[in-house]
């Protein structure tokens, strides 16, 4: 009954929340909204069980990534008044665009079906909350079974940073920059010159 | 019946913590502008109360009093979420915290990762509050402040996931039972895993926004960062916050470096003493040195900052990480999964 209760709760506001971030007129709003069907999508997982997903859900979009996206928003010059011209000379175009959405979805979801067999016999088991953590499970599969696989998708990760790092990089003249072991490197003996000053004559 | 009593059991347990917190946290603050002062010889709130003991009582009715000022141009709801965010925020990560052996409300398998979650997401409470209230001294501040808390994660992450690695569990309570042994305080993990300790110490600093890492309201510059616009109730909010995240952070290192609620000698007349005096002695001595770091360092500048997060401390924590797994290995210590 209280499952029932959090799941419809976790699930309303996740549909509101998702219907706002484009309903919204204001962009960072639409972020905020974002992050709320984010957060109770987290709900969701930890209803069935899946505390592990949950958290990481909740480190990585929420406390990451969406938080990029959100400076990143903010820091945007919209013109709230050109955001809203033009909305019914784009209404069909957008009708059209939605309704063939809507078709194609339909048609996959009308004719989806799982192999049964797939469902009978999965490749790894599926264990019990009682035999190991879901934490241990995904360990389990991740880091052993696929452990190669992983560390494919970790090197295609690595080369798209350094890809966008690349893009980004530009070297800029006339910059002065600290360098910290020059500084801590320095002794009185290599800083300070003593000299002996002839009376009246000066350096 | 039975389900009404268990949460009446849990929200009664809930207020206990809470106030207990709360009331701590009053004296953390008295404590923090005493040791300030006494640095700086001072002598620091000594009016209220005897010996200034009730100076952040008094401070709390006159936060609670004062009129709320809501600037014209801000964007009122989100000002006014920013802050209830933050310290509610705050509040939430203390659900699992074991404070002795069973006295975590929640004690929950994936505890550690829920107080990182909920840490995480306090930056939202800064980086709202200083969009919301328009204007470019609170909107830099939060900007600052984000891209700071963002980096120092990373490297708390690793060094996380260091001691993770010793304990073989990301249960709270585990965590400190895997210290307990015949050594006592030479067991715990800050002596084998000390530079692990070290990074994490000053990432918290960092990641809680404490001097020398006080950039998102480095006065000097911004007046008060992110907090410009604010005042009464919602800035006593945002301080609250602040400070319960000091708190967590000095509760997290006692958990995961310095035994919980382990007694540091580990025979008879000192394992008497409740587990709960060992905690809060714990967290104390924590705080105390980020109470004299406070008042000793003098703050960092921005690149420096940036340069010690990214530069300094992610390669080290990595490079660490890696060391305690091969060793770990090497040594057949590491713990079995199922624990």
């Amino acid at each position: 009954m209280v499952t029932a209760a959090f799941f419809y709760l976790f699930s309303g506001i996740a549909i509101a929340s998702a219907f706002m971030v484009i309903a919204a007129k204001n962009p960072v709003h639409s972020v905020l909204f974002l992050i709320l069907a984010f957060v109770n999508a987290a709900g969701l997982f930890l209803l069935i069980g899946a505390e592990f997903l949950a958290m990481l859900l909740i480190v990585v979009y929420v406390g990451a990534v969406s938080v990029l996206f959100l400076f990143v928003v903010m820091m945007l010059d919209v013109d709230f008044a050109a955001l809203r011209q033009g909305f019914l000379q784009y209404l069909p175009v957008g009708a059209v665009i939605g309704v063939i959405f809507l078709v194609e979805l339909l048609l996959i979801l009308g004719t989806w079906s799982i192999d049964p067999n797939l469902v009978r016999t999965p490749a790894v088991g599926i264990p019990t909350q009682a035999v190991m953590t879901n934490t241990e499970a995904l360990g389990v599969v991740i880091y052993t079974r696929y452990a190669f696989l992983f560390q494919i998708a970790g090197l295609i990760l690595l080369v798209a940073m350094i890809g966008a790092i690349v893009l980004t990089l530009r070297e800029r003249t006339g910059v002065r920059r600290q360098n910290i072991a020059a500084q801590t490197l320095r002794t009185t003996a290599t800083a300070i010159e003593v000299r002996k000053v002839p009376s009246r004559e000066g350096v | 019946m039975e389900t009404l009593l268990y949460v009446l059991f849990v929200v009664l347990q809930s207020f206990v913590l809470l106030s207990a917190l709360l009331v701590f946290i009053a004296y953390i603050l008295y404590a923090d502008r005493k040791i300030w002062a006494a640095v700086q010889l001072r002598r620091g709130p000594n009016v209220v109360g005897p010996w200034g003991l009730l100076q952040s009582f008094a401070d709390l009715l006159k936060f609670v009093l004062k009129e709320p000022v809501i600037p014209a141009s801000a964007n009122k709801g989100i000002f006014l979420i920013a802050p209830l965010m933050m310290s509610v925020l705050a509040l939430a990560a203390w659900a699992v915290i074991p404070v002795a052996e069973g006295w975590a409300i929640a004690d929950i398998n994936v505890g550690i990762l829920y107080i990182f979650a909920m840490s995480s997401m306090g930056v939202y409470g800064v980086i709202m509050g200083g969009w919301a209230a328009n204007s470019k001294y609170s909107f830099l501040g939060a900007l600052r402040s984000a891209a700071q808390m963002v980096s120092y994660e990373v490297s708390i992450g690793f060094v996380i996931i260091t001691v993770l690695m010793c304990v073989g569990s990301l249960n709270l309570t585990k965590i400190v039972l895997a210290q307990d042994g015949a050594w006592g305080m030479l067991g715990w993990f800050w002596l084998p895993l000390f530079p692990v300790f070290v990074i994490f110490l000053i990432s918290a600093l960092a990641e809680t926004n404490r001097p020398p890492f006080d950039l998102p309201e480095a006065e000097s510059e911004l007046v008060a960062g992110y907090m410009v616009e604010y005042s009464s109730t919602p800035y006593l909010l945002f301080m609250l916050g602040e400070y319960v995240a000091i708190m967590t952070m000095c509760a997290l290192m006692t958990i995961l470096f310095f035994g919980g609620w382990l007694s540091p000698i580990p025979f008879a007349p000192f394992t008497w003493i409740p587990g709960v005096i060992w905690f809060v002695l714990k967290m104390s001595l924590i705080f105390f040195i980020f109470a004299m770091t406070k008042a000793m360092v003098p703050r960092y500048r921005y690149d420096q900052l940036m340069r010690l997060g990214w530069k300094v401390f992610l390669p080290m924590s990595l490079v660490l990480l890696v060391v305690t797994a091969g060793v770990l290995k090497l040594m057949g210590w590491a713990p079995g999964v199922g624990g």
